[in-house]
């Protein structure tokens, strides 16, 4: 190797991962999906043994891994558990300012997260006493819906 | 009875943003005969290997124990490639700390290493880590998921950001006496407090940095320790605790544990404390190396293992409490808030911790160390590991 060639900064070879996936959601996430794309509304799966509604729902309770059977209508209304505010960009992520929280939507026993919208993010100060844990949310339904998580999301009550 | 094990041999790379100077497959190499040189060892010794590598998209390159476990030359002996996330580097220590506990090896050599910042995206892989059904799309990453965490900490605990920024400048004055530390450059208070938000209530400077690099440890039972070895860092406890995915879990009514807490780390310590016989953690352990990315999570840590009642941890930390010098020293390293090579992470707490008890830490050696406690988490804050090591069997 001549010395050239030893003095150049190392060669970076630039590469890209696209993979595509479909991912089946099972009979447990379709049926909540398609309650929250035809009807609006949001339900959790009860565990027999530990009587808990899980939201979202799941076909086992993890915790006593018995399958779950009972349907459970729960919010619309709900509690905050706990927020971000997301205020740097991240490639692939969502254009910042954005809110997310944890709900325990009434009923439930476990918290579901997604967007908090309709909310000035401005002045972070502000906008987190506005989220503060133990504040009342409500779950608001898109009007074109199509079975995803993003068909909802939280306004302060 | 488990055969007695030991950490006699520790290799890391210095942590930096890049290392374009080298491949993967050569930072493993480089951590790895660091390692078997401080252990006084060849790669013929080795009985078996462990790989311990996070995401392979992290990396961009699928099956990456393929390509580092040629450079290894392991044939015809075994190699484990382990992956928990961030918990990865603990993990894979804890399967070579099972190889020699068990009977199965003599001599395993356990290497993680990592290349962070060969992608912008890291955050954007991470968030492919969430549940891809119903959490995905709630844009979820790394950051936002402890924010939440640090949020939980503040309504019930208190916690402030004032707190929260003792530990970033007490991680960044140690980091300056750790050459491998990837951030090193001193901070204040200050400049915590002004920096700006990144997902509140984490602010940038809470926050570790993407970095590169790799470490190695070389574990041996007793037989081989007793032998041919002057001094080594005793594996005198292990516990891993796995919980749920799912954060929402643990915050509604129906909560056993708090994502506010890791009750999950409290579980482990618990378990690698009565293997060690620690019953006084605050008196006993003479230094911790915690596995804390984000300052809050410190907070969570010295109080899952002991050092603090729960929602003292802040207040403990602006005491000075784990100071070089203070009662239990935290991350004389510097810590993850200054290095943060994914998949080698959790790993470098445990080799930062056998150099403790071995007297081998340098600038950075808490003066007569015998006991110490490194840990790792990972996952959705669901993984928790915790490993008591000793200069004494």
């Amino acid at each position: 190797m001549n010395q050239k060639e030893q003095t150049e900064a190392p060669l970076i070879h630039s590469g890209e991962w696209k993979i595509h996936y479909d991912y089946a959601v099972g009979e447990t996430a379709t049926q909540f999906f398609l309650r929250l794309r035809d009807q609006g509304k949001i339900a959790g799966k009860k565990c027999p043994s530990c009587q808990g509604v899980l939201v979202p729902p799941r076909a086992f309770c993890e915790r006593c891994f018995v399958q779950t059977e009972e349907w459970v209508d729960v919010g619309p209304e709900g509690t905050i558990e706990a927020f971000t505010i997301v205020y740097e960009p991240f490639d692939g992520l969502p254009e910042p300012p954005y809110a997310v929280a944890y709900v325990t939507l009434d009923g439930a026993t476990t918290a579901m997260a997604n967007f908090v919208r309709a909310l000035d993010l401005s002045d972070p100060e502000v906008a987190a006493r506005q989220l503060a844990v133990g504040n009342r949310v409500e779950a608001v339904f898109a009007d074109a819906r199509e079975g995803a998580v993003t068909d909802f999301y939280y306004r302060l009550m | 009875m488990p055969t007695k094990t030991a950490i006699v041999g520790v290799g890391q790379t210095d942590y930096r943003f890049k290392r374009t100077d080298v491949t993967i497959q050569e930072l493993a190499v480089e951590a790895s005969r660091k390692a078997l040189e401080h252990a006084g060892m060849t790669l013929a010794d080795i009985d078996a290997f462990v790989i311990g590598v996070a995401p392979d998209a992290l990396l961009g390159i699928n099956a990456v124990d393929r390509w580092i476990g040629e450079a290894l030359g392991v044939a015809p002996r075994p190699l484990l490639r382990v992956n928990t996330g961030g918990t990865t580097g603990a993990a894979a220590a804890q399967a070579g700390y099972a190889h020699v506990a068990s009977g199965v090896a003599q001599r395993v050599l356990v290497v993680a290493a990592d290349k962070v910042s060969e992608s912008p995206d890291a955050q954007w892989v991470l968030n492919t880590a969430m549940d891809p059904i119903y959490e995905k799309s709630v844009a979820l990453n790394a950051i936002n998921m402890c924010s939440l965490q640090a949020v939980r900490q503040m309504d019930q605990y208190h916690v402030t950001e004032k707190q929260l920024a003792s530990v970033a400048v007490r991680s960044r004055k140690n980091a300056q006496i750790n050459p491998h530390a990837h951030l090193r450059a001193p901070i204040s208070l200050e400049d915590v407090l002004a920096s700006r938000y990144v997902c509140w209530p984490l602010k940038l400077l809470d926050c570790c940095p993407r970095s590169s690099g790799a470490c190695a440890v070389v574990m041996a039972s007793e037989r081989v320790v007793r032998k041919e070895h002057s001094r080594a860092a005793w594996i005198r406890g292990m516990g891993a605790t796995s919980n749920t995915i799912y954060m929402g879990d643990k915050m509604g009514p129906g909560r056993d544990v708090d994502h506010a807490d890791w009750d999950e780390l409290a579980m482990a310590a618990a378990r690698a404390y009565r293997q060690a016989g620690i019953t006084d953690p605050v008196h006993e352990i003479d230094v911790a190396e915690i596995y804390a990315p984000f300052t809050c999570t410190e907070i969570a840590a010295v109080e899952a293992l002991g050092f603090a009642n729960k929602g003292m941890g802040g207040v403990m930390s602006e005491q000075g409490m784990f100071e070089m010098g203070g009662a239990v020293p935290v991350n004389p390293s510097g810590g993850v808030l200054n290095a943060n090579p994914i998949s080698a992470t959790a790993l470098v707490r445990i080799a930062e911790a056998a150099l403790q008890v071995m007297g081998d830490a340098g600038d950075r050696q808490v003066p007569g160390a015998q006991r110490a406690v490194a840990t790792g988490i990972g996952g959705t804050l669901q993984f928790h590991t915790c490993m008591v090591l000793a200069n004494d069997a």
